[in-house]
């Protein structure tokens, strides 16, 4: 033991953020080198929540495998569920009833709004505030409701099916939408009179975590990540699917590319979306909500009482499952936190040969380290809250 | 969209000719496919090409078909926000060999790469930081390849007279059952066990 070293020069911390963290939204461990208070790099351990949804999915029929979407994003179920109906409609050549497509964008919007709700107020919650989340969450509830009574559950639905929708909705449920629509932006304009103009909340997010346009196309992001910065990008519009063409909506773009700008963001696209829902609602034909030419769908309850051919249709259905022919395709949707890909190879069976799930949050938090650079410590809790990650669709 | 599939088909062949194996378009999605080795000249004329501007990565994934001699297809797919167009672009790779790392050209194929070689091994020379990504720390082996089982070889529980997190090999109650619904009357190709054992006698 010679003399003792004197420290004078400062040393760099590095510094284990969660797995187990309420501002991480979910199982993410963060190794954060920080320089006194200042962020020099973030490396993102990931993983925590893998289960192995793309190996599982080679093992089912396709229809056991569309579950399993529902817990990727699981504050959006039905919007991964619709990439994955997309794709197989497309490989099969079904066509989708009109009434069904209404429902699935009217769904898909109330997907929107259940994300974006989410998000916008854990955010603020991150940020200091905790009424947003309360008032937030009543209106969560409400359309979690919603999911129930079409689906039976309040989340993981299973309700997309390929070739349309599980079931018609009954006709009461529509109407209590249109009234959600209603009383919904007014909700919204209390949640924005506590956040927009606040001044702790502007502090911690005007100016934090800035992307410009040219690094949000080279680290591939997507939805309100891009739009935040400026660019007039949304797949619903860009290549429109179900009936997104016929409808009248607004996108809604930012202009500093910060975390305040995709808040504000956010908060236009809820307005939208509840535009959409409206129109769906008023547009909304009478009809089948699913295929009928018996190609992926199950035969009618009634009919198969009556012909043998159903009852074995039925039967071979629910046990080896349709066949997709041979082929693969790529099918996107606006997904609430961007574009949420299924990459589908068929090798003509009943079971995907391979199933890529193209993730948004996964782009996006791979860029922790490049958003976060330069920040504070406090401010990684903005970002993560911004960017929108839920662990469900990074892990897989 | 301003260039129509056909046209970048033909655009793109000419172009980047030598560096192509081929290319193929179904529904509606232009798939080129390319030697290995060129993938970054490939990706990064992609994306400075005035005409083309795929200045986005959407992903990078690996396929297995364990029949082929060059085992794994790595597949990119890339998106034109300009010109709002898509494009997918194949290359092979044997086991054990690489390819050239493209995150020079696309700082988000990172983790795209890093997934691939931990679901697949498949190996990206060039890389910064080819760690595994979804998997557990001192996991072994590929878990996407088609001859890794879908229960996997270790199981972990917490144990509590060493107190720590311990690792076993799988054993399960009821073993995994892989039911067999394919028609043999139509698509399934089934060699019988009876009849490989009379041909090879």
């Amino acid at each position: 033991m010679a003399d003792i070293e004197v420290e004078t020069e400062g040393r760099n911390f590095t510094i284990n953020f969660g797995p187990q963290h309420p501002a991480a939204h979910g199982v993410l461990r963060l190794v954060v080198e920080l320089d006194g208070e200042v962020v020099e790099r973030v490396d993102p351990h990931i993983g925590l929540l893998h289960r192995g949804t793309e190996k599982l999915i080679e093992y089912k029929t396709y229809l056991q495998a569309l579950p399993y979407f529902d817990r990727l994003d699981y504050v959006a179920p039905m919007n991964q569920e619709h990439a994955f109906c997309l794709a197989i409609e497309k490989l099969t050549g079904v066509v989708v009833p009109r009434r069904a497509q209404f429902i699935r964008v009217l769904y898909c919007e109330i997907g929107r709004l259940l994300s974006h709700l989410l998000n916008v107020t854990t955010q603020a919650m991150d940020v200091g505030a905790l009424t947003p989340p309360l008032w937030g969450f009543e209106e969560r509830e409400k359309l979690m409701v919603f999911y129930e009574r079409a689906s039976g559950s309040r989340m993981h639905a299973a309700y997309f099916r390929p070739g349309g929708v599980h079931q018609d909705l009954p006709p009461d449920l529509l109407e209590d939408i249109g009234e959600f629509c209603e009383t919904f932006p007014k909700v919204l304009d209390d949640i924005e009179t506590l956040l927009t103009d606040n001044r702790i909340f502007k502090q911690r997010n005007a100016d934090i975590g800035v992307v410009s346009q040219q690094d949000a196309l080279e680290w591939g992001f997507s939805g309100v990540m891009v739009r935040g910065s400026g660019m007039a990008w949304d797949l619903r519009r860009a290549q429109p699917y179900e009936v997104y063409s016929e409808l009248d909506f607004d996108i809604a773009i930012g202009k500093h590319g910060d975390c305040y700008d995709r808040y504000l963001v956010r908060m236009a696209e809820m307005r939208e979306s509840v535009k959409i829902m409206q129109q769906c609602l008023k547009k909304m034909p009478k009809g089948p909500v699913m295929e009928t030419g018996g190609k992926v769908a199950p035969p009618k309850r009634a009919e198969m009482k009556q012909s043998m051919e159903a009852l074995i249709h039925h039967f071979k259905l629910y046990t080896e499952g349709f066949h997709v022919p041979e082929g693969e395709i790529y099918c996107a949707v606006e997904a609430p936190k961007g574009e949420f890909g299924v990459y589908l190879i068929s090798d003509g069976t009943n079971k995907p040969y391979r199933c890529k799930i193209k993730a948004p949050g996964f782009m996006h938090l791979q860029a922790m380290d490049y958003l976060n650079k330069g920040h504070m410590l406090a401010d990684i809790a903005a970002i993560i809250g911004s960017i929108d990650v839920v662990f469900g669709e990074i892990d897989r | 969209m301003s260039k129509s599939i056909p046209d970048l088909e033909t655009y793109l062949l000419a172009e980047l000719g030598t560096a192509l194996t081929g290319s193929e378009v179904s529904f509606d999605a232009l798939t080129l496919n390319a030697h290995a080795e060129q993938i970054v000249k490939i990706l990064t004329f992609l994306r400075d090409d005035s005409q083309c501007r795929f200045e986005t990565l959407i992903d990078i994934c690996g396929v297995d078909y364990p029949g082929r001699a060059r085992r794994f297809d790595v597949v990119y797919h890339l998106l034109s926000m300009r010109e709002n167009s898509r494009l997918r672009i194949k290359v092979k790779v044997e086991e054990g060999g690489t390819v050239p790392s493209v995150v020079g050209v696309y700082p988000a194929a990172n983790w795209n790469e890093r997934e691939a070689f931990d679901m697949y091994g498949i190996l990206f020379s060039g890389h910064p930081d080819l760690r595994r990504i979804l998997t557990d720390y001192g996991f072994e082996g590929h878990p996407l390849r088609k001859d890794f089982p879908l229960s996997g070889h270790v199981q972990c529980r917490y144990d509590e007279e060493q107190r720590r997190v311990v690792y076993e090999p799988v054993s399960l109650t009821q073993e995994f059952r892989n039911f067999d619904n394919l028609s043999p009357w139509e698509g399934a190709k089934y060699v019988l066990e009876q009849e490989t054992d009379g041909e090879g006698q």
